[in-house]
């Protein structure tokens, strides 16, 4: 007499919305397992000329010289993340993924690379090292997570570390972007001004300035305290679990 | 009569909000705090809301019926948002043509442009969102009465945003006017006027198509005017033409702010014309398999 039929609709659509959703095929698994194991040792190769670098030397300036070509090849080859999201093997979103990968590409080139003067500040290796780090744990919890082998350790850094990554190299990238604003001024480095046929101008100091900005009061904000969350629920259950046994 | 018992649960929790019984052919509109624009009614927690005209005995529903509630959030009507949205530009468009002070160096201030071309602009740019404004108090038949309120700040942001920087633009005193000057402005100034007038034709056949107050949909067809006549080609022609009045304003004005804004507009704008191309489709057995949502046989 009521709508029972309802409740049996329900479980007949969730079923074959399931049947619909079809994973990575095996060869696009063995693919990523291959870029993410590429991707570590990349980076890993930046750790170790890192703290090579640093030894032979015996200070901290200037690191950024040594691990030059490396970071700029391995960061930028994370573009290739956005193109797995696109076609569809990696489970995210395009938009979010191109976002946080621009992001590090737009600060390794349109900034580091573009302006000379910052590659000798400290900030440069606030930021590289953070990135170094974060990179290792993620590229290696992508790579055991595709394997179904993922050690409690990785995830637990994965979700922990960004603690203090994230902000220290927030820090590193922003004090960075500061010390090119002079040198961007004075030279109108990516700079148009008017008048042109295209009846258009850009003030690159201004966009950095824009940028900064954005990036401490919204962006890092949002992302940290999101991340926050999401480690509550990814390392929360296994504390509920351990409870009820 | 039949009478009905109808509960109403809410969509997320499942709680039960409200019991009614004794419900006649109608579902009528309860207040529960939030008012009726606000209610979203439907048969299946996920599903579609029902419509406002839907009938109780018409719904696949025994004679206990459950309903699922939904709240929207707080809600606007379109007709407030487009007239919003749409001043917005007129006003700050001129703002910027007679040079109010802060925005150009202080010598300029209530200047005038040297170029005929800035003129010609300032009353294109005018012209069409008076036109808008216009259409939207006695031209358009609207199907839905609100939509959410945080669109209206959304909505004016794109517009007034958009305006302001291509007015800065053009009636910059630094502005360059068009290479190929007095024709490339006569041939653009033609491009715009036809595509006025074509897309104001489209919104008045689309409105002849509903009788006043109700909401029916029906498949446009070309009528007695020739703008209309692209209705063979192209389900959204009003898009089509309101691309190629802001592609007539880029050739005028030649200002790269205006091809942006005019590259931004038709992104959304073939979204909304394949999205309305598609509802045609699915409602209409008969739809004519040569149109294309917003260009000919292209897009």
């Amino acid at each position: 007499m009521s709508a029972p039929a309802m409740g049996t609709s329900k479980t007949a659509h969730t079923d074959s919305s399931n049947k619909k959703k079809k994973g990575p095929g095996t060869l696009a698994i063995a693919y990523l397992v291959i870029y993410n194991v590429v991707m570590t040792a990349g980076w890993l190769v930046i750790a170790v000329g890192l703290v090579r670098a640093y030894l032979a030397r015996g200070s901290y300036h200037g690191l950024y010289y040594s691990i030059e070509k490396p970071l700029k090849f391995f960061q930028t080859g994370a573009l290739l993340e956005i193109l797995h999201c696109a076609v569809g093997i990696v489970p995210s979103s395009v938009v979010l993924t191109g976002f946080q990968v621009m992001s590090r590409v737009f600060l390794t080139w349109a900034v580091t690379h573009s302006v000379r003067e910052v590659q000798s500040e400290d900030s440069v290796l606030l930021f590289v090292v953070a990135w170094t780090v974060t990179e290792i744990i993620r590229y290696s919890f992508y790579t055991f997570s595709l394997l179904n082998h993922l050690p409690y350790l990785i995830k637990w850094a994965r979700y922990t570390f960004f603690v203090v990554l994230y902000p220290m190299g927030v820090a590193g990238e922003l004090l960075t972007i500061y010390a090119a604003l002079p040198y961007v001024q004075k030279t109108g480095l990516y700079s148009i001004t008017l008048p042109n046929n295209y009846n258009f101008s850009f003030d690159y100091h201004t966009f950095l300035i824009l940028i900064m900005h954005h990036v401490f009061s919204k962006l890092f904000p949002q992302l940290y305290f999101h991340m926050i969350r999401q480690r509550k629920k990814v390392l929360g259950h296994v504390e509920e679990y351990s409870k009820v046994e | 009569m039949k009478h009905y018992e109808v509960e109403i649960l809410d969509a997320k929790t499942k709680d039960k909000l409200c019991f009614l019984d004794k419900v006649g052919k109608v579902l009528p509109s309860f207040s529960l705090h939030w008012y009726p624009a606000r209610q979203s009614i439907r048969l299946d927690p996920k599903g579609k809301s029902l419509k406002d005209e839907d009938v109780l005995q018409h719904l696949p529903v025994g004679t206990t019926a459950t309903f699922y509630f939904r709240d929207l959030g707080a809600q606007i009507s379109w007709v407030t948002v487009f007239l919003t949205e749409y001043a917005g530009p007129l006003l700050i468009y001129l703002m910027f043509y007679f040079r109010v002070p802060f925005i150009y160096a202080p010598k300029y201030d209530f200047t005038t442009s040297k170029h005929w071309v800035v003129h010609l602009a300032c009353m294109c740019h005018s012209f069409h969102y008076v036109k808008r404004l216009l259409e939207t108090l006695f031209v358009h038949r609207f199907s839905h009465g609100t939509m959410p309120l945080r669109n209206i700040f959304k909505n004016c942001t794109y517009y007034w945003g958009f305006a302001a920087w291509m007015a800065y633009y053009i009636n910059h005193p630094l502005y360059t006017p068009p290479i190929y000057g007095e024709q490339q402005i006569r041939l653009a100034l033609t491009v715009f006027l036809f595509c006025q007038i074509g897309n104001f034709s489209i919104h008045i056949a689309l409105r002849n198509l509903r009788p006043p107050g109700s909401k029916t949909r029906k498949i446009p067809y070309p009528t007695k005017n020739p703008f209309t006549w692209i209705f063979l080609l192209v389900s959204c022609p009003n898009y089509t033409y309101e691309l190629g009045s802001w592609l007539g304003f880029t050739l005028m004005t030649q200002c790269l702010p205006v091809a942006f804004f005019t590259l931004v507009g038709f992104i959304q704008m073939t979204v909304w014309a394949k999205g309305k191309h598609r509802s045609y489709l699915k409602e209409f057995r008969d739809y004519p398999t040569l149109r294309s949502p917003i260009l000919p046989f292209i897009l």
